[in-house]
């Protein structure tokens, strides 16, 4: 996969349901369309609900990888 | 020059108007239109209970509808209503019977009892712990987060009238109030609708 530009970073780990998701889409509210925002978060559950909160938004998750207990996700705004 | 003329989407409303809408070719067919509309998502949900176990699911799926871009619209009527009253208020109401309510359900949206297990406090008590054990936003984080977002809170006016409340009373980040027909319309035309 080619590098994106990231535009804005979001610290999300340590917080629970619904958090995450509700400071992402907070968050990506600061970006154009089409940049890329990362964000990390150690929710289990973070991974379904990103890809949801993906196709009910339209926003794109382009990247998606774990470390350890912590989740990557990188998105464009739509 | 031709002036160009507005073609209304079609509404499938039921089978006889799908198929005449098919009849006018693909580009006509209904499927092709739902696809294309931006027509905004709404979730309606019907704020009742006002304990800690149901005011955190229902602020916990409006904010999360809101950030999903879900139009996210909250009747909150009876009991639930008590957590949107202001801080600092304590005791409210003009005659004996009305504060009598307040003093034995302490408003607010940090003093909620538990539905089940409430053990006078010992269970909010501990679900407080948990919760910040496990780093789980509070109905008052989650509160603010769903206003900031957009989030509709609409107070029932009649249980305003019985418990003595005003709307000085509410938090200001509350709407007008209404009533059982603004319920009814909001919930009909909504994609979804919980009663929680």
């Amino acid at each position: 996969m080619e590098a994106v530009e990231i535009r804005e970073h979001l610290d999300a780990r340590g917080l629970s349901c619904p958090m995450p998701i509700v400071k992402t889409a907070q968050a990506i509210k600061t970006l154009a369309s089409g940049e890329f925002i990362e964000v990390l978060a150690t929710d289990p559950g973070s991974v379904k609900d990103f890809a949801a909160w993906s196709r009910s938004t339209g926003n794109e998750l382009v990247e998606q990888s774990v470390d350890g207990a912590v989740h990557r996700f990188v998105i464009r705004r739509k | 020059m031709t002036t160009p003329t507005l073609e209304l989407p079609v509404t499938p409303v039921d089978p006889l108007a799908r198929a005449i809408a098919a009849v006018g070719g693909p580009d006509t067919a209904p499927e092709r239109e739902l696809e294309g509309s931006v027509r905004t998502k709404e979730l309606v949900i019907i704020n009742w209970s006002g304990e800690l176990d149901k005011i955190w699911p229902v602020l916990i799926l409006s904010s999360t509808a809101a950030a999903s871009g879900v139009r996210c619209k909250v009747f909150v009527t009876f009991w639930g209503l008590l957590p949107f009253v202001k801080d600092q208020k304590r005791i409210i109401g003009e005659n004996w019977m009305q504060k009598m309510l307040t003093l034995m359900q302490r408003p607010g949206i940090d003093h909620l009892k538990l539905s089940k297990m409430n053990f006078l406090g010992m269970g909010p008590w501990m679900m407080g712990s948990l919760r910040k054990k496990y780093n789980v936003a509070s109905p008052r984080e989650l509160l603010g987060a769903a206003t900031a977002m957009g989030v509709e809170f609409i107070p029932c006016q009649m249980t305003m009238d019985m418990f003595g409340l005003k709307r000085e009373d509410l938090i200001d980040e509350m709407g007008e109030p209404a009533g059982a027909a603004t319920a009814i319309e909001i919930m009909t035309e909504a994609d979804a609708s919980l009663f929680i």
